[in-house]
């Protein structure tokens, strides 16, 4: 069963700082849709308030695409809705072993069987047996990565929230990473909603997109669009050119 | 599963394995590693040795003291100074003063242990919790340790052994509700960067109760700075029991509490000065070996120390 | 102008020996732009480091030749290396956030590097540190030089930076991951003002950096680091004609914008790449 998310009017405001400011997606279950956007934009702290992290002042978050789902915040929405955070050394609790860390979501949930799905989740993110009862510091950027989307999975949820989890990674690594999100979702017909700076990264994840900037959304637009260059604003038109690298005949548009 | 491994060489390999096997492997390859990075610091090695020494001093203080710590004889033995058969000499009521601070010990171990067991708990729930609540929570908690930490710690315990009555338990109780303060705030200054990091949203994204999140996942990561600030105020509440032994509020005569004891030779300090000297020194080699053994402690425990 | 031979970086391990961080470097550079390139753990900071003579004080650093102008830096005094450093080899670190001093203005912090290389007048410090700030194209430089790190945005933040390494007007700049901290289009910015005024000054320059398109598309040549080693020297542009299976797989993994490869072709690391 497939679950997709719905946002609308979302907005979140820190003291006094607009952080998102009325920002709606749709996101159909079974879809991978991006937010891209550079730092300041709010694009991380849309995904929190997705998940509970962030306060929401106003907008209304929903689960879509099948009858009597959870509500946002309750014990069932927790099970479906998870995520992956940006910096794989900051995400894992660096005095238990990747066996307690799994462990913990199947304990708060009552689910029995931990043996077995620890080493499952570590079999299907490629990891095997060997890493069950290492520390955070025994593993690699990469490998704490692939903990930290077994995490996400062993509750088995519809929705895999996704931020920047790739930025902190070298690039071959990243293509590691990447492959087997995309593998994961296929696998388990899971939703993505991901987060990036990086347009090439979320075009190679997402069909749909939006662009975010100082809390607002800029566009919306699908990969196709991207890729043909079909951009209505400039400012996603400066995000592509700054993309592809530094050229030194442009310099003066930056 | 594992099989224990034979010789001393391949235990050492078995520990420092990157790969553990089993959870079993996993901890203790851990604590192997903080107690090599622990070794290596030759003081704390001495202070960890004094205090094991004292510990076992505690305990076979029976066999280990040549005379009766409560009971002298008044004519033939008062007030002589040390020699071969009264290693630190005797006092004004005839004791063997070593067999008095071979029994001291174990008082002084009592009020540690005990301190330790009620305060550090006391202080880490509160600051944990306090740093993890926020807002009405934490400003209510912190306003009270605040309080405690106004008044000095020797008076606010004098106040309370006053109003409690005299009495090596009641100064126990004294000294650890004043020594809890430090404690929290440690605690809570740690939790409030620990409640930002990811791995607690995650915990909380999973649907974890705070008291999960607290109990489980903060605690642990507050428990070794708190170890080691207990372990470094040890001196401070050995001191302290010793003063209020000193001012005759903690343990009564004739129980051979050092600080009673150096009261108790304050009288003859110019003449026969061994009766205060020879508890002074023992209060001072237990308290370093406790700065030394906490020094260490941080070295080894602490992530964010220099290494 | 700077010629390094044979240049290795070791650190002492856990089992008393030495791991070899960077193992037998070797270039020359000119007034030009030099990439290094590499993934963590490749050693390239450690290359620049050494350079620069801030190599963590447990690690070795040995060479054949490590000379700047003719200056042999293995062996030359202390006092001798502080003086080139700063003055005519200047390095930029990653994050401004870490590299400023918290507790002192920005202008402040760039005078005092003027003043550890040059007797200038106390006016005088002010105005080159003005006119640098203007340099690295700080519309308003008069009210960035009275602010504290923590008042400007990374970009401000990593061209003050910039401001305060060039301001004893070095003749090689070391370049450590210099925009990794900042957004894309702030990025480039920072890019166009170093080119212009390696271009400018005719200074060299090394770019450390582990983006490879960014330092394809900005060096005049590039070095390749894999474990320690440079495994390939590839001209600007030459990336499409990379050689060395790693080069050329460390730019296959990378998703782009037009292309639709599923999944993306991973990095088969050799070991005898590491040889």
């Amino acid at each position: 069963m497939k679950a997709g998310l719905s946002i609308e009017g979302l907005r979140v405001v820190f003291d006094d700082f607009v952080a998102v400011d009325d920002v709606s997606i749709r996101v159909e279950p079974g879809q991978s849709f991006g937010i891209v956007g550079e730092s300041g934009s709010g694009k991380s702290t849309l995904l929190r308030a997705v998940g509970g992290l962030a306060p929401k002042s106003a907008g209304v978050i929903s689960l879509i695409g099948a009858p009597d789902l959870p509500e946002p915040g309750s014990r069932a929405f927790r099970r479906r809705v998870q995520m992956v955070f940006q910096d794989p050394y900051g995400s894992l609790h660096p005095r238990q072993t990747v066996d307690r860390i799994l462990a913990e979501p199947l304990a708060i949930h009552g689910i029995g069987d931990a043996d077995r799905r620890i080493q499952q989740a570590l079999d299907e993110v490629g990891l095997g047996t060997g890493f069950r009862f290492r520390y955070p510091h025994q593993l690699s950027g990469g490998q704490r990565q692939r903990v930290a989307i077994a995490r996400a999975l062993i509750l088995e949820p519809q929705i895999l929230l996704l931020d920047e989890p790739t930025s902190a990674l070298d690039a071959s690594v990243q293509a590691e990473v990447l492959n087997l999100l995309e593998d994961m979702r296929r696998r388990h017909g899971l939703t993505f909603v991901m987060v990036s700076h990086d347009l090439a990264v979320v075009t190679y994840l997402c069909d749909q997109l939006m662009v975010m900037q100082r809390g607002r959304s800029v566009e919306k637009l699908s990969a196709d669009d991207l890729a043909q260059s079909r951009v209505a604003e400039p400012y996603t038109q400066r995000l592509m050119t700054a993309s592809i690298g530094f050229r030194r005949d442009r310099t003066e548009t930056f | 599963m594992t099989v224990a491994p034979a010789s001393a060489e391949t235990w050492r390999e078995w520990l420092m394995s990157d790969r553990p096997q089993s959870r079993r492997q996993a901890s203790l390859g851990r604590a192997y590693g903080a107690w090599r990075a622990f070794a290596r610091n030759r003081l704390a090695m001495a202070g960890l040795g004094i205090v094991l020494a004292l510990l076992l001093m505690a305990l076979f203080a029976d066999q280990l003291a040549p005379y009766s710590p409560t009971v002298g004889d008044l004519r033939t033995t008062r007030l002589l100074p040390p020699s071969a058969a009264h290693w630190f000499g005797t006092d004004d009521q005839g004791r063997d003063i070593l067999s008095r601070i071979i029994y001291g010990s174990r008082i002084t171990l009592f009020v540690v242990v005990l301190v330790a067991v009620l305060a550090a708990p006391i202080g880490l729930a509160v600051g944990t919790i306090a740093g993890y609540a926020g807002g009405l929570v934490d400003a209510a908690l912190m306003r009270i340790t605040d309080i405690f930490l106004a008044f000095p710690r020797l008076i606010l315990a004098l106040a309370f052994v006053a109003a409690l009555g005299p009495g090596i338990e009641n100064a126990v109780i004294a000294i650890a509700i004043t020594s809890w303060p430090p404690y929290a705030r440690i605690a809570r200054a740690e939790t409030l960067t620990i409640r930002q990091a990811d791995y607690i949203a995650a915990v909380k994204l999973m649907g974890a109760s705070p008291g999960r999140i607290v109990l489980r996942h903060i605690m642990p990561l507050c428990v070794s700075s708190v170890i080691v600030r207990v372990t470094l105020d040890m001196a401070g509440i050995i001191l302290t029991a010793a003063g209020l032994g000193f001012l005759g509020l903690g343990a009564q005569p004739p129980s051979p509490e050092w600080g009673a004891m150096i009261a108790n030779g304050r009288l003859y300090v110019l003449d026969q000065w061994w009766v205060a000297a020879a508890p002074g020194a023992a209060i001072f080699v237990v308290s370093l070996a406790f700065n030394l053994l906490g020094d260490g402690l941080r070295d080894a425990l602490d992530p964010k120390g220099v290494k | 102008m700077l010629v390094v031979d044979d240049l290795r970086v070791s650190f002492p391990n856990r089992d008393g020996g030495f791991t070899q961080a960077v193992r037998g470097v070797s270039f020359t550079l000119g007034r030009e732009r030099l990439g290094i390139v590499g993934e963590s753990g490749s050693g390239k900071s450690q290359t620049g480091r050494a350079i620069m003579g801030l190599t963590a004080p447990e690690g070795r650093v040995t060479a054949k030749t490590l000379a700047f102008d003719g200056v042999d830096l293995i062996n030359c005094p202390p006092r001798e290396r502080r003086r080139l450093r700063g003055g005519r080899i200047a390095m930029i670190l990653q994050d401004p956030k870490f590299s400023l001093n918290p507790v002192m203005t920005i202008g402040d912090q760039i005078v005092e590097t003027l003043d550890a290389h040059a007797k200038v007048s106390r006016r005088e410090a002010r105005e080159r540190a003005l006119e640098t700030l203007r340099q690295v194209q700080i519309d308003d430089p008069g009210r960035v030089y009275d602010l504290y790190p923590h008042e400007v945005s990374g970009g401000m933040g990593q061209r003050a930076m910039i401001a305060m390494m060039l301001v004893a007007e070095p003749d090689l700049l070391i370049a450590d991951e210099p925009t990794s901290a900042l957004d894309v289009t702030v990025q480039l910015q920072v890019l166009a003002i170093l080119d212009r005024l390696v271009a400018e000054r005719g200074m060299g320059l090394i770019f450390i950096s582990h983006d490879l398109r960014l330092v394809s598309t900005f060096c005049d040549r590039i070095l390749v680091m894999y474990a320690g080693r440079v495994v390939e020297e590839l001209p600007a542009g030459g990336l499409k004609d990379a050689k060395h299976p790693y080069t050329r797989g460390l730019v296959n993994c990378l998703p782009r914008l037009r292309e639709d490869r599923h999944p993306l072709p991973t990095l088969d690391r050799r070991p005898e790449w590491a040889l």
